[in-house]
């Protein structure tokens, strides 16, 4: 059976995140590393506003997920493997939250606040702490290389179906290679 | 409102005859200033400065101020960025340990704000700054504040790769937050 696809608001918003993710990821790490400079200031503003973007397709894909059911998974697949997809999907959907979040408050604690495309204001949800921010910091880290693990379970797993399987689950995430009916 | 208020403060001042202010409470008193980062605001103060000040608010013209900063006391927000500023590139403040200002005048500007211009120099450069600011009185003391916008670049604050001003603005806001005691006779 060929399972049916994400819809085409999905797939953008799924491949949208990946991409920034592969942008901030190398960025945080280079940066963070950068002595002080203009370079540094202004990469970590970009990468603040990156981040930001994250979190705001974030909040859109969990509406769009709430009123668009993903396709099933394949009886074809056993039980364990279907439950630990979903289980994987849930703890990123978690980390794409909690990521942006820790960075969001990191810059607060650190008083220096998060203008979003140098326009728009974020509130400083905390007050200016040397202590909480330097935690901050390590819980974004953290937080990072955790993301980073489930992402390469994340891409092993789809890399797995589409040429080991060959259950054309991968097929049902990428914007080409349409096969069979979409919805 | 605000004529009726100012001239209320010189009636109360005026009850007070020639009631000079000048001795500065340290702990109550600040100058902070606000730079531009990627157009976001950063907050930054200097912890040290004194200010020898004498001011009658019934006849302000007759003020005078003499205020130096150390500029070692600076904390501009974050270790890393207070090691920087103090550096040769930013304040030098090896080389040059004190920001100062010297009143030259004082004015009344009306609407109960007053305007102080004088000297300041910074880094080896005198320049000819404005600063307007407000007066109030509270209880004995007599509470002054005021801000006034300056350019860093013309000081030479943040040279070399700094100087690029679409990271960090050129213009920073410095405000004082003065409060000083009667001047005992
Ligand atoms: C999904 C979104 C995000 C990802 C994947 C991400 C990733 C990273 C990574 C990998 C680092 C380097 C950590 C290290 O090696 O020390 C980092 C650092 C940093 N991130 Fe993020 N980040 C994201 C969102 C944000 C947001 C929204 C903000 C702020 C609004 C932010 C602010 C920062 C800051 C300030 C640093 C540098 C910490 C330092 O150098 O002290 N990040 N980020």
């Amino acid at each position: 059976m060929i399972p049916a696809r994400y819809t085409h608001t999905a797939i953008a918003l799924h491949w949208l995140t990946a991409l920034l993710i592969v942008a901030l990821f190398p960025l945080g790490v280079y940066m963070a590393d950068l002595a002080l400079s203009p370079l540094k200031l202004r990469l970590i503003s970009y990468h603040k506003w990156l981040g930001v973007t994250v979190f705001l397709l974030l909040l859109l894909r969990l509406a769009w997920r709430v009123s668009h059911k993903p396709p099933p998974l394949p009886d074809s697949m056993p039980l364990w493997q279907r439950h630990a997809a979903n289980g994987l999907h849930h703890l990123l959907y978690l980390l794409l939250f909690a990521i942006p979040l820790s960075g969001w408050l990191m810059s607060s604690a650190k008083g220096f606040q998060t203008v979003y495309l140098g326009l728009l204001p974020l509130p400083d949800l905390i007050g200016k702490d040397k202590a909480l921010g330097d935690l901050l910091r390590e819980v974004h880290e953290t937080l990072n290389m955790a993301m980073l693990v489930l992402l390469l379970a994340h891409i092993g797993a789809a890399l797995r179906h589409h040429f080991i399987e060959r259950d054309g689950i991968l097929a049902r995430m990428l914007p080409f290679l349409e096969r069979g009916d979409s919805r | 409102m605000m004529r009726l208020l100012y001239l209320l403060l010189l009636l109360t001042a005026g009850a007070a005859q020639g009631a000079e202010f000048g001795p500065l409470l340290a702990e109550k008193s600040s100058v902070t200033f606000v730079t531009r980062q990627m157009n976001v605001p950063v907050e930054g103060v200097f912890r040290k400065f004194t200010a020898q000040m004498l001011l009658d608010p019934a006849r302000p013209d007759t003020g005078r101020a003499q205020i130096d900063i150390d500029l070692g006391s600076v904390d501009a927000g974050s270790d890393e960025a207070n090691e920087e500023v103090k550096g040769k590139s930013w304040f030098n403040a090896r080389d040059f340990p004190r920001a100062s200002f010297s009143s030259t005048a004082f004015r009344v500007l009306g609407g109960g704000r007053f305007e102080t211009s004088g000297k300041m120099s910074i880094k080896g450069k005198t320049l000819e700054v404005r600063a307007p600011f407000t007066l109030r009185q509270e209880k004995d003391m007599l509470v002054l504040d005021g801000s006034f916008p300056l350019k860093r670049l013309d000081y030479g604050i943040g040279s070399g790769i700094w100087s690029d001003t679409s990271v960090v603005a050129d213009e920073v806001q410095v405000r004082f937050h003065f409060v000083l005691t009667p001047v005992r006779k």
